[in-house]
């Protein structure tokens, strides 16, 4: 078990705030997939997100994607009060379609990734990383 | 890849040796011929490669008694799958007969009489003679330690796990993995890494600030042995800072990271090797999802569930093979390695029947040596236990052993509620034992056994259990860590296994006055084993000590407080 009285009191905020509803993107993170998309139905396959399945610190959660080809990575936390991350956007001298970055998360959800491909298609692929309070282990 | 007739010939030890006998019947099996060492080692040696593994010892330098669990329930595809069997139910799967030595080393029932029947367990001593008799047999045998070796007595505490560290030299392993060695703080495993003279292997272990591989782990070792290239790849825990406090090893991070351990496979390959061989302490359901997603691997040596699996698993063309805990099982694997691909496997989990099995006598000097300047506390009694109890601790709810930690905690420290961790690791005491320091020991040592004392709402109780649960009872295994649910003592709760994350627990009761836990009033909570820094109180063996010289002699009433649902 773990849990200072300050820290308690942190997580148990964050914690009935999400009300343990693992990701399903809310409204904003839909709103921005459409703005980013444009509203087009985005394919699967074609981007790599890396994330951990449980984060060490919910803090700083280390991530990076991977989306061949791509001009443009869009990455959200779907379960933030603000999902925006970030935008990776790709000139045509990059010599890959990656990036990677630390992203902060309120709880247990889905990180999305959606990358515009050079033909103006759409893909996208979500991981779902847990926010735990720990301790306990065997 | 692996024949069914291969597959057949994988058997436990002692199942095939020991004759029928009456189901509990103990005084028939007192006048059986018992087993002997030569009997337990019996191996038909096979193929050109051997592997020895030995997991989870936990710093057992001498033989204990060890209950396995009687609860150890799995959810989603694992449901009804090893390890996820218990009792008769396993004894059914693997032939064993009631009663039998091997009914008493892998199920929990009738494990008072048995005990006094067939004696202690483990003893690393005893660990000593199987691996000089198996490398007696086949002299470049690798042998494979899958971590959880520097922590868990009284004396590993003291010298900070050197005496873990002597004994295991001396046992000389090819290659070991880790768990809660970084729990001695990164420091002093540093300081044990740079004369550690075998190698110390984590694809998982990371730099944290640059995110990347760990240069002071290797990812893995090549072995040519017997004409053949073995790669060992070492796979650590992987939620370390998540499970154990992260601020004593804040240099590293961990995580699963399957696809880098498919990038190692890879590249071993390439470099020749025939063999791939995982040394892992991702646990039981972990290890089966790994091989599910990595191909190549040929073996997972498991560890950190504590099963003790008589005949390995096999998913896809990968065999796994898990080894108990506490020193109380060895196993043995022979493969046939040929043209760059296993063609099959022989196995054996042996268990160290202590009775049976002769002391290595250097081994015991050594074990000696490293007690003598602490046996005067050691061997200190504190307290017995009465005639109908055992003490344990392995279970997926509490243990007789937790019941009286939080027994502790309640009286000791003036609680309404009292919370201990779901680790897995911690001997057993029989009936009519006396309880000296060290058995207090065995169960509580660690870095961070400071005893909290706080107020917490009834709605942050039940966020507690909520989260342990799904660490236990999440469908993928990827999102479990691994050890049991935490321990609550002074509070009953209903649970369905079955249910996502926040909605498996309801019913919680305060036990004193049988009324249910009200949301939004505060509770006095003791517990220890916070993985936060600066957590303050006295250290939980001294209050578990303190609490079995008021009472003398110890009893365990049967807990009925936790109802269990959704199996």
């Amino acid at each position: 078990m773990s849990f200072s009285r300050r820290e308690t009191l942190v997580l148990g905020l964050g914690a009935v705030a999400l009300g343990f509803m693992p990701f399903r993107a809310n409204a904003a993170a839909e709103d921005a997939i459409a703005a980013f998309t444009g509203g087009a139905e985005a394919g699967e396959g074609g981007v790599t997100l890396t994330a951990p399945e449980i984060a060490e610190n919910g803090n700083t959660v280390p991530i990076s994607v991977d989306a061949p080809g791509a001009v443009s990575i869009l990455v959200l936390a779907s379960g933030n009060p603000t999902p925006g991350v970030a935008q990776f956007n790709f000139g045509e001298l990059a010599g890959s379609q990656s990036a990677s970055t630390r992203i902060r998360l309120a709880g247990t959800q889905d990180v999305v990734a959606v990358a515009k491909m050079a033909d103006g298609s759409f893909v996208k692929t979500a991981s779902t990383v847990k926010v735990t309070i720990g301790g306990c282990g065997g | 890849m692996i024949s069914r007739r291969d597959f057949l010939q994988v058997s436990m030890a002692t199942t095939a040796i020991v004759g029928a006998s009456g189901f509990g019947n103990f005084s028939r099996l007192a006048a059986q011929q018992r087993l002997t060492q030569d009997e337990l080692l019996q191996f038909d040696t096979f193929g050109n490669v051997t592997l020895i593994h030995i997991t989870d010892i936990h710093a057992q330098m001498k033989p204990i008694y060890f209950r396995e669990p009687e609860i150890n329930l799995g959810v989603g595809d694992a449901r009804g799958k090893i390890p996820h069997v218990t009792g008769a139910a396993f004894r059914k799967m693997y032939g064993i007969e009631d009663g039998s030595e091997a009914a008493y080393a892998l199920t929990f029932n009738d494990f008072a009489a048995l005990g006094k029947e067939y004696g202690k367990v483990g003893g690393l001593d005893r660990v000593a003679t199987v691996v000089n008799a198996i490398r007696a047999d086949r002299p470049d045998a690798i042998l494979l330690d899958g971590g959880d070796t520097w922590h868990g007595s009284y004396t590993c505490y003291q010298t900070e796990g050197q005496d873990m560290v002597n004994v295991m030299n001396k046992l000389a392993p090819d290659a070991m993995t880790f768990h809660w060695e970084f729990t001695l703080g990164s420091d002093r495993v540093h300081e044990i890494l740079e004369d550690l003279p075998f190698a110390a292997l984590g694809q998982n272990i990371f730099d944290k600030e640059w995110d990347e591989p760990s240069e002071n782990f290797e990812s893995y070792q090549v072995f040519e042995r017997g004409g053949t290239k073995i790669a060992v790849i070492g796979q650590a825990f992987p939620y370390m800072p998540i499970a154990n406090p992260g601020w004593m090893f804040p240099e590293y991070s961990f995580g699963i990271r399957d696809e880098r351990m498919q990038e190692q496979v890879d590249e071993a390959r390439a470099e020749g090797a025939e063999l791939i061989v995982v040394l892992s302490h991702n646990g039981f359901d972990v290890d089966k999802k790994m091989a599910s997603k990595v191909s190549g691997i040929d073996v997972i040596l498991s560890g950190h569930t504590h099963d003790a699996v008589p005949e390995p698993v096999l998913v896809g063309e990968t065999i796994i093979v898990a080894s108990g805990s506490n020193g109380k099982f060895v196993s043995r694997v022979d493969l046939d390695v040929r043209d760059g691909r296993m063609m099959g496997f022989r196995h054996k989990l042996i268990p160290i029947l202590s009775d049976v099995i002769t002391p290595d006598a250097e081994m015991t000097a050594l074990i000696d040596e490293q007690r003598a300047p602490y046996l005067a506390e050691l061997e200190e009694v504190i307290g017995q236990l009465d005639m109908d109890s055992v003490l344990y601790r392995r279970g997926n709810f509490n243990g007789t052993w937790d019941d009286l930690i939080c027994d502790a905690l309640i009286s000791e420290r003036e609680a309404d509620i009292a919370m201990s961790p779901g680790v897995r690791w911690g001997p057993s005491i029989l009936p009519g034992q006396d309880i000296t320091r060290e058995d207090i020991w065995n169960v509580t040592s660690m870095t961070y056994g400071k005893a909290y004392r706080t107020e917490m709402t009834g709605e942050f109780i039940h966020v507690i259990l909520e989260d342990v649960a799904d660490n236990l009872f999440n469908t993928d295994p990827y999102y479990q860590q691994g050890g049991d649910m935490v321990r609550i003592g002074g509070m009953g709760y209903d649970i369905d296994i079955s249910k996502p994350q926040g909605s498996r627990i309801s019913n919680m009761t305060l036990l004193k006055t049988g009324e249910a836990i009200d949301p939004a009033k505060s509770y006095m909570v003791a517990g220890w084993a916070s993985v936060n820094e600066g957590t303050e109180g006295p250290l939980i063996w001294d209050v578990v000590e303190d609490h079995i010289r008021k009472i003398g002699t110890v009893s365990t009433p049967p807990n009925t407080s936790v109802t269990v649902t959704g199996v």
